[in-house]
């Protein structure tokens, strides 16, 4: 069978989105595990709302960072273990096509559901609804550039040992920088001051992420897959 | 003219040149680390604001400047091995991260020991500090990657991607006091216009900072030496080369 590019990128984008909601406990897992860290720091720190709205950007952040680099781990893993990922890579489309199309879709459930999600959390952690914008603005283009590095990441070591604390070791330090602006944005917003700087920073990233990363881990599962 | 790029792929050739050239930057670190330890601890005068505190520089500026260096140098190296597929590459890049890694260390920890007289703190998260910081989590990502995969070639070219996409972060290092309000120090040395520094200070400096290149190239000529004949354990050339 001959299909075009943008076919074949909406058959891999739907066969993704399908399998993930066929296994609805791998997609609520990230979900409960960024609300349970969110629940820890208030127990660990102090329960006093005021001290805590001080800290909720950051405390929101370093949660949704690490509950999305949980999850990056099945973007290649199960595809590469049965299979099926060399069946793709010589279907005849790029390889490139096929990563963008599984590294969206891996977004969508993931990333997406967690910015629908933040609310809930920033509510309980004291953020005005005021910064809801915001804050939704900048974990979505945050959650966006993290995916593409995590491709890069889940690429290199999908064939390694132990490789999801190494793809953590990865990613985290490449992730810094998205902290830095998206705590930044947030905390700006619920001082109630522009936060258009940090949020353009981080647009910035995303679109340096969109354009170069999906070459960059079409070369880390080129290696994998040799 | 090619030829030398071409000579640089073959592993014994590399070896003998690697060899060759180790006494030669040895001899010249010495030199130069000599002039700018005597000078530099001895000779300068006391900075008018931090006092004798401020011959730390000495010690953490080539360290800091070392630990970019040693990480564009394996980048390169790993682009080099990653793109016209030359092994050898791979070795400059698996020799030259311990090193860097190294130097980051050194970096943070006299960084961290002047920072105490002159911030009255060990540690604060300023982004300089921070990257650099960074910058060590990077090499030791570089360095587990390549030991994670059970074929020595596939974890040597995973970890060379990574190190040339780790790039990125050199110039955030770099430029991290321009960019963020740092309670670091901008350039004072590598900068358009005369160099916010007197001659008796500067010159044991660059000295120092010769001696910390020279002593990474030699350092590197050594560890190269090791990872070539490990790498090339199986072939004829590396049993003549042991026996002799």
């Amino acid at each position: 069978m001959n299909v075009g590019a943008l076919a074949a990128f909406n058959l891999i984008v739907r066969r993704e989105l399908c399998l993930s909601f066929r296994r609805p406990d791998q997609l609520l897992q990230p979900l409960v595990f960024f609300l349970i860290v969110t629940t820890l720091f208030p127990l660990g720190l102090s329960l006093q709302l005021s001290l805590l709205r001080d800290m909720s950007p950051g405390v929101l952040w370093v949660a949704a960072l690490l509950s999305s680099v949980l999850s990056l781990d099945a973007l290649f893993k199960s595809d590469a273990d049965d299979g099926t990922l060399e069946q793709l890579a010589l279907c005849g489309q790029g390889l490139t096509l096929i990563v963008v199309a599984k590294t969206l879709a891996h977004w969508l459930v993931s990333g997406a559901a967690l910015v629908v999600f933040s609310p809930l959390v920033g509510t309980a952690l004291g953020i005005p609804p005021s910064a809801f914008g915001t804050m939704m603005l900048s974990l979505g283009l945050g959650t966006l550039t993290l995916s593409w590095l995590g491709a890069i990441g889940a690429g290199l070591t999908v064939g390694a040992r132990r490789g999801n604390v190494l793809l953590s070791l990865i990613v985290l330090p490449l992730a810094m920088p998205l902290l830095i602006f998206g705590a930044g944005a947030t905390d700006r917003a619920i001082s109630g001051t522009d936060a258009v700087g940090p949020l353009y920073f981080l647009a910035a990233l995303c679109v340096f992420a969109c354009t170069l990363a999906p070459f960059a881990a079409t070369a880390a599962l080129r290696i994998t897959l040799e | 003219m090619w030829t030398w790029f071409y000579k640089l792929a073959s592993p014994p050739y590399v070896y003998g040149v690697a060899a060759a050239l180790v006494p030669w930057f040895l001899g010249g670190a010495a030199l130069a680390l000599m002039y700018g330890l005597i000078a530099g601890l001895a000779i300068a005068p006391p900075d008018y604001q931090q006092g004798e505190a401020y011959r730390m520089i000495y010690v953490h500026v080539p360290s800091a400047v070392l630990s970019l260096t040693v990480y564009t140098v394996m980048a390169a190296a790993s682009a080099v091995a990653l793109i016209w597929r030359i092994k050898v590459g791979h070795a400059v890049a698996a020799a030259a991260a311990p090193v860097g890694a190294s130097f980051t260390i050194l970096a943070l920890v006299t960084g961290s020991l002047w920072g105490r007289p002159m911030w009255g703190t060990y540690w604060a998260w300023d982004p300089r500090l921070t990257s650099e910081l960074i910058l060590l989590f990077l090499y030791v990502g570089v360095m587990s990657l390549r030991s994670a995969f059970e074929e020595p070639s596939r974890g040597d070219r995973a970890a060379a991607l990574l190190a040339t996409v780790g790039i990125v972060n050199v110039p955030i290092v770099h430029f991290s006091v321009v960019w963020w309000n740092s309670l670091h120090q901008g350039a004072t040395i590598v900068k358009l216009g005369t160099p916010s520094m007197p001659g008796s200070m500067l010159w044991p400096l660059l000295s120092m900072w010769l001696g910390f290149m020279l002593f990474f190239a030699a350092v590197l000529c050594l560890r190269l030496q090791g990872e070539v004949l490990n790498r090339e354990r199986q072939s004829t050339w590396v049993r003549e080369a042991v026996k002799s």
